[in-house]
């Protein structure tokens, strides 16, 4: 608990520091990462973030040290090669777009390795802090270091807000940003010049590997909660913030942990919530619509059958006679019975089922929606006969009064249907 | 030049370890299923950590059985996230590698106490060190390199794999829904591709590491697929490529004094560089209307 408060009022200031710079480098990622996901280029983080390493060598190779501005440069135009091959090959060669990024990924991974391990015997004290580059340690970083990155991360947050809507086009509508007048191109390249830089950021606090969850795992976990690109990156940023937080924590109270994969754990466990109980998209909450659906199509059904029935003279259905319907699904058949009841549709006497008054009405309306959709399909839509039936069995239970209205007025209040059966209207007094 | 033995061994399992990769990494490309093949070689990490943990060593059954087993949980991670979480594609392959790999180092550190496991060895391995690790049995007979003979033994493995299953392995490569109609089962044979794929970069890791197996499942077919099309020459030519990359990648990174396996891979990628540059010019000189600076609305399922 002493850990808990000591780590959470900030006392100390390298804590202070290293969770500021977790922030600035989270919101960063978050922000370029889901625009990238929402454009489906989520994996090409990961690429650029392999690709960047042979270029991280060489500005090691030509500065001598640990030169930031030149380790960032080559990090840059490493990852600008990476981005251009990569839609070279996909322009000029029939691969297939999973195989360039991987060959892409692997390649310039594979020379950075023999760039590093030749670094690495070539004796040069300063190149441990090189391995820092693959594997990520936030909290070695300098506060000179982290001045600069903090610093690089907040500019491209800003550009990234300032050109929002030239961003949103780009990955929602790019032709009609292009038709209205803007400068597609370079935008797209400006784009990637963040990202390159967000990589390169990135990869000191968590490492090559696991770049791309701090570029994935944001906007996948908010994509579940928002339609709106708005909201979408502000959750995006703050599920980012905390998991580096958390990830900061439990680094700081177990000191021989390292930061970075526990950052992707609960960016990882964010998601999984996200992806479980989100309203609308998320798992459970779409098997509930679902079974509801189910439960709702099958009442229905039952309304049709005993219906149908009484067209053909009967008072009603025995509970057997209904459970032979439905065969395989008594429970759900009994379900639907005793839901149909508390709605006062049908009575029940002594497994006997018949309709009420008002349950008549409602059967009526379902038959009549299934019989107008399929005079439609087949007068206007020239659809045969015997092809209409698996449509209306579907879209009974979804037609509104007002297409209802609508197919009404359409097919001028029709009296039979493609198979000769009568629409069922109420009788108006 | 005299014969070096040493050298000859590395190339040798170099070359083992580049064509069983290059096989799988045939199918794995028709597939389309590059990246959850470069997925599955980091997901296999908490395995490993824990096979060790288990076994108390890093050479031990235990490790292959680890390795096998997060391969599969790994892909039925990405298939779940697809379906039913209906996450994209893209997506579910980061999400689950990356926690994956994260949980095991994670368990590294953990376990640190009894799994004395490098992080750096596991993602690029060292295979100069092949010689001078024997496998010396009981009765004191050296039999050679032990990295050589797991190298063989997954050769093999492959190679039987291809061999027996090659019907079917084609079948749900080109056409998955054939496949299920003639009673194929298309996601155990999905499956068991992806296990053999861990098995692989489990075996290789120790030589190559886990990040270069990716690189050699994945070049040497590209390069193969801009020379032909056709199954048996791609096969053929991929094999043809291991050997080549073994030979000039050992004597470049000797040259040089580097990582072989990087070298391995950078050479592929020069072979890849010059095929592609080759094949892309013809393309400019044929009649048909090439599409210069493409659309993005045609960016397909990673689009750029």
């Amino acid at each position: 608990m002493e850990d808990f408060v000591y780590f959470f009022t900030f006392q100390d200031p390298s804590i202070a520091w290293v969770v500021l710079g977790v922030t600035l480098l989270g919101v960063g990622s978050a922000y370029v990462g889901t625009f990238s996901f929402l454009d489906k280029k989520a994996l090409l983080g990961d690429a650029i973030s392999h690709a960047v390493l042979p270029g991280i060598c060489c500005g090691f190779i030509l500065a001598g040290e640990k030169n930031p501005v030149y380790i960032v440069s080559g990090a840059f135009l490493s990852g600008a090669a990476a981005t251009f091959m990569s839609s070279w090959l996909r322009r000029n060669t029939k691969l297939s777009d999973d195989t360039i990024i991987a060959t892409i990924l692997s390649v310039f991974f594979g020379f950075g390795i023999v760039l590093l391990t030749a670094l690495q015997k070539s004796g040069n004290p300063e190149v441990a802090g090189l391995n820092s580059f693959i594997f990520g340690n936030a909290i070695g970083i300098s506060e000179d270091d982290l001045m600069l990155y903090g610093g690089l991360s907040l500019v491209i947050i800003v550009v990234l807000t300032l050109f929002l809507k030239e961003f949103r086009l780009m990955v929602f509508d790019p032709e009609y940003g292009k038709a209205i007048g803007f400068p597609m191109k370079f935008i797209s390249f400006l784009f990637n010049v963040l990202m390159i830089l967000a990589v390169v950021i990135g990869i000191q606090a968590i490492g090559v590997v696991l770049m791309a969850a701090l570029l994935i795992t944001p906007g996948a976990a908010a994509r579940f909660w928002t339609d709106r690109l708005n909201p979408l990156l502000i959750l995006a940023a703050l599920f980012s913030v905390l998991s580096g937080i958390l990830g900061t924590y439990v680094s700081f109270v177990l000191p021989q942990m390292p930061t970075g994969p526990w950052v992707v754990v609960f960016l990882s466990i964010f998601a999984m919530i996200s992806f479980l109980i989100s309203p609308k998209s998320g798992m459970i909450f779409r098997y509930v619509a679902r079974k509801k659906y189910l439960r709702k199509t099958h009442r229905d059904h039952l309304l049709k059958a005993l219906y149908k029935a009484s067209e053909g003279g009967k008072t009603g259905l025995t509970i057997e006679e209904i459970y032979e319907l439905y065969p395989y699904q008594k429970p759900e058949t009994n379900q639907s019975i005793n839901d149909l009841v508390n709605d006062n549709f049908i009575a029940n006497n002594q497994y006997f089922i018949n309709l009420t008054e008002e349950g008549v009405s409602e059967a009526m309306r379902i038959v009549r929606l299934h019989r107008l959709w399929e005079l439609y399909l087949n007068e206007s839509m020239n659809i045969a006969p015997d092809h209409v039936h698996d449509s209306a069995e579907q879209l009974e239970h979804l037609i509104t009064p007002e297409l209802e209205a609508m197919l009404e007025q359409r097919l001028n209040y029709p009296t039979l249907d493609p198979h000769q059966e009568t629409i069922p209207r109420p009788n108006k007094p | 030049m005299t014969f070096d033995s040493n050298a000859f061994l590395i190339i040798f399992t170099g070359s083992l370890i580049a064509i069983s990769c290059g096989f799988l990494g045939v199918f794995m490309m028709l597939r389309k299923m590059s990246m959850t093949g470069d997925a599955i070689s980091h997901a296999v990490l908490p395995g490993i950590v824990i096979g060790f943990f288990v076994s108390g060593s890093q050479r031990s059954l235990e490790v292959i059985i680890g390795a096998g087993l997060l391969g599969i949980l790994a892909t039925l991670m990405i298939d779940w996230l697809r379906k039913k979480a209906r996450v994209q594609l893209d997506a579910s392959i980061g999400i689950t590698f990356t926690l994956l790999f994260a949980i095991g180092i994670i368990l590294i550190n953990l376990l640190a106490y009894k799994v004395d496991l490098d992080q750096e060895c596991v993602l690029y391995g060292e295979i100069a060190y092949l010689p001078i690790d024997s496998w010396i049995t009981q009765n004191g007979i050296n039999l050679g390199p032990r990295i050589t003979w797991l190298a063989g033994l997954n050769f093999l493995f492959v190679i039987s794999f291809i061999y027996l299953l090659f019907k079917e392995l084609i079948l749900t490569s080109f056409d998955e829904n054939f496949s299920s109609v003639m009673g194929i089962p298309s996601k155990g044979i999905n499956l068991a591709l992806m296990s053999i794929v861990s098995y692989t970069t489990v075996s290789s890791f120790e030589s190559v590491g886990a990040i270069l197996v990716v690189a050699l499942l994945v070049v040497p077919p590209a390069t193969a697929f801009l020379w032909t099309k056709s199954l048996m020459p791609l096969l053929k030519l991929t094999a043809l490529m291991g050997v080549l990359i073994a030979l000039f990648g050992y004597y470049l990174a000797y040259l040089i004094d580097s990582s072989i396996a990087g070298m391995m891979v950078t050479v592929a990628g020069v072979f890849f560089s010059i095929s592609a540059l080759i094949h892309s010019r013809k393309l400019i000189h044929s009649k048909k209307p090439s599409v210069i600076g493409g659309t993005s609305s045609t960016s397909g399922q990673f689009g750029f």
